[in-house]
């Protein structure tokens, strides 16, 4: 496991400036929470991380250092908000589609695939069914069964609840949780309750040039289940994300 | 299936009034020739007619085949290379604003009288259709799903393969209908600037020769020559392209 460091970002898109110098550290083994307001670039800082190629209009200067001092080419799971499922591959194919690409199904990995599916609660009369006849939930679920199966040490997931039901989003917010502990994790989400219910570290992104805010999180572990603790945290990060004024 | 019944008695009932029409009004059968004579005139051919639809499909078929070959390959070439792209992609649709039709006698002349320069006509008429809605297909994959698949594989030949051109199969379906519907078009094009085989042939001779009859006749054969490419194109895109 790594440290990551991601310093002095700039970021401009079509002449608007959305980061000026912004630094963002992800702790080994920590799961870290953004939250902000949309259209202020949270999106784009999970693809800065990932080092995926910017639109043509944009300006950008970054450095990205890892503890361990190797590139994080390689090392990164993605998990989006939509469940980015192919129509034409088995749920099984799905899942093991990183592999697919890199050519290196192995008949274990199946196996283990398998065990992965019906532990977030596939059966195997689920497993031949095809994408399309899948609910949202179940989509969702496949998905992150993918980003586990990629077994890198950073996941990188936008927003990858918030299309779901509240009850669905609870119970998959508790798995991530508790398959992904051994990973270091940045998740963005607009969403107070799922960042603490989830969180080591909470971050606020806001303002023009968006700056990141610390803001506490309780100290009892996750996933942490409502209680009057957590909703009054949850109003008082609601305030602060409300809050139009960015306190240096 | 009521709804097929109901289309197929409004034909009948054409038909039927049709016939009463050039009954009546004496309609010279040089001008309108009534079904009946239609009927004759195609039971009469039937050899004849089904040897040229023969040489007009296997025109067709070909031309369609190789316009749908060439239309993917130089859509994945295109959709690869950027520079490539931006260099070849003006020529290729100046190139359409020659009309197919005004070439064809040269093409003719270069490749003969027979069944290759209809074939190369029937490519050229069909490959543009196939080729942009494969390409537009291969260039706009969800963002998303090009940030996943970065992510999990630095190979741009491995995310075309598994996942562009995968996402781009029902554009390039719709870009295959357009051409399967314009094959009969184009064979037909093909051989009414030079040949001695094929529908199209038959059809000016018996034009020329004002036998209205049998070209009613053969436009029946046409029609149905069509009809049978388009559906069962259509239905071999449904069965591959299951996600549709």
């Amino acid at each position: 496991m790594f440290d990551v460091r991601l310093t002095n970002v700039c970021f401009a898109y079509k002449q608007q400036v959305l980061f000026e110098h912004l630094n963002l550290s992800l702790t080994a083994g920590s799961f870290t929470c953004l939250l902000g307001p949309s259209g202020v670039g949270k999106s784009s800082l999970l693809q800065l991380l990932a080092n995926l190629p910017p639109s043509s209009d944009a300006v950008i200067q970054k450095s990205i250092h890892t503890s361990d001092g190797l590139p994080l080419t390689g090392r990164i799971a993605w998990m989006a908000q939509y469940d980015n499922l192919l129509p034409w591959l088995s749920l099984i194919d799905n899942v093991l589609l990183g592999y697919r690409l890199r050519h290196c199904v192995t008949v274990e990995l199946k196996q283990y695939a398998r065990q992965l599916l019906s532990r977030v609660g596939f059966n195997d009369v689920d497993l031949v069914k095809k994408i399309t006849a899948l609910s949202g939930g179940m989509r969702q679920r496949v998905a992150l069964v993918r980003t586990l199966l990629e077994d890198k040490p950073l996941v990188l997931m936008d927003e990858p609840f918030s299309a779901l039901d509240s009850i669905t989003r609870f119970s998959l917010q508790s798995l991530s949780c508790e398959l992904l502990r051994s990973k270091t994790v940045l998740l963005i989400t607009h969403d107070p309750l799922e960042a603490l219910r989830l969180a080591d570290v909470i971050y606020i992104l806001k303002g023009s040039p968006a700056q990141l805010i610390p803001c506490s999180v309780p100290l009892t572990p996750t996933p942490r289940y409502l209680n009057d603790q957590l909703l009054t945290e949850q109003a008082r990060l609601w305030q602060q994300l409300a809050d139009e004024k960015v306190s240096p | 299936m009521t709804m097929v019944w109901r289309s197929l008695g409004l034909v009948f009932v054409s038909v039927l009034l049709w016939q009463a029409v050039v009954v009546m009004t004496n309609i010279p059968a040089y001008f309108l020739p009534s079904p009946w004579l239609v009927y004759q005139a195609l039971s009469a051919n039937t050899v004849l007619l089904v040897r040229e639809a023969g040489v007009t499909l296997t025109e067709m078929l070909l031309g369609f085949v190789l316009a749908t070959v060439f239309g993917m390959g130089v859509a994945i070439v295109l959709a690869y290379w950027r520079g490539v792209r931006l260099s070849v992609l003006p020529i290729l649709v100046f190139s359409q604003a020659i009309p197919t039709f005004a070439i064809a006698p040269l093409l003719i002349l270069w490749l003969g009288y027979g069944l290759n320069s209809k074939i190369v006509i029937t490519m050229l008429m069909l490959f543009f259709p196939v080729m942009t809605a494969f390409l537009d297909g291969l260039l706009v994959p969800r963002l998303e799903l090009m940030a996943m698949a970065q992510v999990m594989t630095p190979s741009r030949w491995q995310i075309l393969r598994h996942i562009q051109i995968p996402s781009a199969l029902p554009k390039l379906a719709t870009g295959l209908r357009v051409a399967a519907a314009g094959a009969p078009l184009a064979a037909i094009i093909g051989e009414w600037v030079g040949a001695n085989r094929g529908l199209g042939y038959l059809l000016l001779e018996a034009n020329a020769r004002l036998q209205m009859d049998f070209v009613f006749a053969i436009l029946f054969v046409v029609v149905s020559l069509a009809l049978l490419v388009y559906y069962t194109v259509d239905t071999v895109l449904k069965r591959v392209i299951f996600w549709l």
